[in-house]
C-alpha cells in the first residue's frame, strides 16, 4: 500500500516562561491509504500536539516545530506557508475535534457551515453546494436534512452535532482524516454509532484516518495499527493484534492492565504508579523508567532505541535487548491477553446481542 | 455481606420547572434499596437523571415527592440543625470534577478539616493536624501536602483530596458521582483501587454513579440502569452483564467497546427502539428472577419470565 503520510523525527516545543516544554520529542510514523492508525496515550503525552502540528494548527509562537519532516504525498507540510496550508486544510486533510459543543459556530446555520469548505475548495456555486450538503447530512445519518440544514447548532443534540462535525470534515472527500477524541464527549450508544459511521465512510472513500483516543476499547474497534505514545515519544507501534495480544512495552502492559474487563475477576486492577513526567525537564534515559517496575540501570542512563519485534511491530524498551533479562508481563495482563482471546469466541457474545 | 438496608429510596421524584408550563421530570418514581457494605452502581446515558438521583439522596436538592430513608429515618422533610448535621456526617459525596470541587483559595489542610470543624471532631489544633495527616496518608498523599493549595496538584491527586475530605467525618455512606470520569486511564485504576481498599477498611457503603460501564461492573455488587428518569433494570453486577433482560440494557451493553480486537471485529450492535414496548398498560418494576428486577408490563413480564426466568446464574 502506498504511504499517504510519512512523519519523520518530528519535534515540537513550546517556549514558556518556565523554559522550553518539549511536547513531542522525535516521532516517526506513517499512514497508508484506507488505513486507520490509532494513537493512544495519557493526557499530556503529546498525541494531540502531534496531529495539530500536522495541520499546522499550533499557535506559533509559543509553539514551534523544531525538527523533522511531515511528508504528505511527498510534500513537506512543515515547510508550507500559511496560504499554501489553507489549500490543504479541509480539502486534503481534515480534522474532527473532540468537543462538538465548541467546534461549531453557534451563530451560523449548520448547512452554511458545511457549505463553507465546498464553496472555497471545490469552487461550487450555492445551489450545487446545497445539494451536496443534503447528501452529506444523509450520509452521516441525520434525518430530514433539508430542514435540519437550516437550523443552528444549539438545536442539535450532542451526538447529532458530532455528526455535523463529521459531515464538515468529509465535505471535500479528504485523503486523510484526523479524529482527535471524536467520541470522548459522547455516550456509549452514540459513540458506537459514530464509530460505525466513520468506518462505513472510510470503506466508501478509502481515506486514511488518524484516530486519537485514550479509550482502548475504541482502539480495538476502529484501528488497523496502533501507536502508543508516552512523554512525547512513540514507545510501541504495531498492528492492533500485536498491541493487544502481544504487547512488549511495560507502559502498554500498564494501560491494558488498568482497564477492567467485563467478565468479572475481583483481583485488584493493575495501576501504573505515579504520574507522567514533566516535559519541561524530560528525564534522562527512558522517560517511563520512574514508573516502571521492570526498570533497569540502563533505563536511567540511556534512552532505548526502537527494537524490532516483527515486521509490523516495534517497541522502545531495553527489555527487548538481547542482554536484557527475560521479563514476563504482569500476571493480570497476561491473564487478560489470554482470557480475552478465548472469551471473544465463547458464549458471552451470543447472549449479549 | 449482611442484607441490612442502609438506604431505602421510595418513589423518589425530582422535577424541575423550566417554564410556566414545562416541567423536566429528571427523576420520576425511583424505588431501590442499598444494603450495608455494598457498592451500588448507577448507570445510564447523560441526562437520564443518575446524578440528580445522587444529589437528591444527599439532599442537595429537595425531593419533589417520595422519601429517602437512611437507617430508617427520612432524610428529607423538616429538620433542625442538629438533625441535619447528623445526616451530613453519615453521608458524604465525592464529585466528578476534581478541578471544580475544591476551593482554590483554601489550603488542603483546611479543605479536609472543614467537615471536622463543623462537627467538632477535633479537640484542638494538634489533633486536627494529626487527623489531616493521617487522612492524607490513607489516600496515598504525603503529609507535607497539607500546606499546599489545590492548583499544585494533578487531577488524580485532587480526586484523592476530595476522597480524604469525604472520609474526614467518618461517614458510613459515600455517594461517588462519576469520580473517575475526568481522570486518565492509568490514574483511574489507582483511584478505583483506593476506593475499594477504603471500603474494606472502613466498612463503607457506596453509591457509585458513572457512565463507564466496565468500571461500574468492576466496582459494583449490584447495578441499576436508568433511562429517562426511571430505573429500567436492577440486578447483581454479574447477572446484569451476563443476562441483561430489558432491551435498553442490552443495547447499552452491546455498545461498550472492549479492549479486544477479535471481539470487536465480530461485534454486533443492538439498537434500542422504545416504540417496541407493549403500551397497553403502565409498566411496573417486577422481579423476573430472584434479585433481578425489570421495568415491564404484565405481558412483557410473562415473556421475560419464560425467556430468562429459568436461566441459572452461572
Amino acid at each position: 500500500m502506498e504511504k499517504l503520510l510519512d512523519v519523520k523525527n518530528l519535534h515540537v516545543s513550546f517556549d514558556t516562561y518556565g523554559g522550553e516544554v518539549q511536547a513531542v520529542r522525535g516521532v516517526n510514523f506513517d499512514v497508508k491509504k484506507g488505513e486507520t492508525l490509532a494513537i493512544v496515550g495519557e493526557s499530556g503525552s503529546g498525541k494531540s500536539v502531534t496531529t495539530k502540528a500536522l495541520m499546522q494548527l499550533i499557535p506559533m509562537p509559543p509553539g514551534r516545530i523544531k525538527e523533522g519532516e511531515i511528508l504528505f504525498e511527498g510534500k513537506d507540510l512543515a515547510k508550507l506557508s500559511e496560504k499554501e496550508m489553507q489549500k490543504i486544510r479541509g480539502k486534503d486533510i481534515s480534522m474532527i475535534f473532540q468537543d462538538p459543543m465548541t467546534s461549531l459556530n453557534p451563530t451560523m446555520k449548520v448547512g452554511n457551515q458545511i457549505m463553507e469548505g465546498l464553496i472555497k475548495h471545490q469552487k461550487m456555486n450555492k445551489t450545487q453546494a446545497r445539494k451536496r450538503v443534503v447528501e452529506l447530512l444523509e450520509l452521516v445519518g441525520i434525518p430530514d436534512p433539508e430542514s435540519r440544514m437550516k437550523q443552528y447548532p444549539h438545536q442539535f443534540s450532542g451526538g447529532m452535532r458530532q455528526r455535523v462535525v463529521v459531515a464538515i470534515a468529509l465535505a471535500c472527500n479528504p485523503k486523510l482524516l484526523i479524529a482527535d477524541e471524536p467520541t470522548t464527549a459522547l455516550d456509549v450508544t452514540i459513540q458506537a454509532q459514530i464509530l460505525e459511521l466513520m468506518k462505513d465512510i472510510q470503506k466508501k472513500t478509502d481515506s486514511g484516518i488518524i484516530f486519537i483516543t485514550h479509550d482502548l476499547g475504541v482502539v480495538a474497534n476502529v484501528a488497523d495499527r496502533v501507536a502508543v505514545m508516552y512523554a512525547g515519544k512513540i514507545v510501541e507501534v504495531g498492528t492492533v493484534d500485536d498491541i493487544f495480544y502481544n504487547p512488549k512495552h511495560p507502559y502498554t502492559w500498564g494501560l491494558l492492565g488498568s482497564m477492567p474487563s467485563l467478565d468479572s475477576q475481583d483481583a485488584e486492577l493493575y495501576a501504573i504508579p505515579g504520574s507522567p513526567p514533566d516535559l519541561l525537564n524530560p528525564p534522562k534515559g527512558d522517560a517511563f523508567a520512574a514508573r516502571n517496575e521492570y526498570a533497569m540501570q540502563i533505563d536511567l542512563e540511556q534512552e532505548p532505541p526502537m527494537f524490532k519485534v516483527s515486521d509490523t511491530h516495534y517497541a522502545a524498551t531495553w527489555l527487548l535487548h538481547e542482554n536484557a533479562p527475560n521479563v514476563e508481563p504482569p500476571e493480570a495482563v497476561k491473564a487478560r491477553m489470554k482470557g480475552m482471546a478465548t472469551n471473544a469466541s465463547s458464549d458471552t457474545e451470543g447472549e449479549r446481542v | 455481606m449482611s442484607k441490612e438496608k442502609l438506604v431505602e429510596i421510595r418513589n423518589l421524584k425530582q422535577h424541575f420547572k423550566t417554564g410556566r408550563h414545562s416541567v423536566v421530570k429528571a427523576v420520576d418514581g425511583l424505588n431501590f434499596d442499598i444494603y450495608k457494605g455494598e457498592t451500588f452502581g448507577l448507570v445510564g446515558e447523560s441526562g437520564c437523571g443518575k446524578s440528580t438521583t445522587g444529589r437528591t439522596i444527599i439532599r442537595l436538592y429537595d425531593a419533589t415527592d417520595g422519601e429517602v430513608l437512611f437507617n430508617g429515618e427520612n432524610v428529607h422533610g423538616k429538620k433542625d440543625r442538629e438533625q441535619l448535621k447528623k445526616f451530613n456526617r453519615e453521608m458524604q459525596m465525592i464529585f466528578q470534577d476534581p478541578y471544580a470541587s475544591l476551593n482554590p483559595r483554601m489550603k488542603v489542610e483546611d479543605i479536609i478539616a472543614e467537615g471536622m470543624d463543623i462537627h467538632g471532631l477535633a479537640k484542638d489544633e494538634k489533633e486536627r493536624k494529626a487527623k489531616v495527616q493521617e487522612l492524607l496518608e490513607t489516600v496515598g498523599l504525603n503529609k507535607e501536602h497539607a500546606n499546599r493549595y489545590p492548583h499544585e496538584f494533578s487531577g488524580g491527586q485532587r480526586q484523592r483530596i476530595g476522597i480524604a475530605r469525604a472520609l474526614a467525618v467518618d461517614p458510613s455512606f459515600i455517594i461517588a458521582d462519576e469520580p473517575i470520569s475526568a481522570l486518565d486511564v492509568s490514574i483511574q485504576a489507582q483511584v478505583v483501587n483506593l476506593l475499594k481498599k477504603l471500603q474494606e477498611e472502613n466498612q463503607l457503603t457506596y453509591l457509585f454513579i458513572a457512565h463507564d460501564l466496565s468500571m461500574v461492573k468492576y466496582i459494583s455488587d449490584r447495578i441499576g440502569v436508568m433511562y429517562f428518569g426511571k430505573m429500567v433494570e436492577l440486578a447483581d453486577a454479574d447477572d446484569l452483564y451476563k443476562h441483561p433482560i430489558h432491551p435498553y440494557t442490552q443495547s447499552l451493553l452491546s455498545s461498550i467497546p472492549l479492549p479486544d480486537p477479535d471481539y470487536e471485529r465480530s461485534r454486533e450492535r443492538f439498537t434500542y427502539d422504545p416504540s417496541n414496548h407493549d403500551t397497553s398498560e403502565e409498566p411496573e418494576f417486577r422481579e423476573v428472577r430472584p434479585g433481578h428486577w425489570v421495568l415491564c408490563t404484565t405481558k412483557e413480564f410473562e415473556h421475560y419470565k419464560k425467556e430468562h426466568g429459568a436461566v441459572t446464574t452461572s
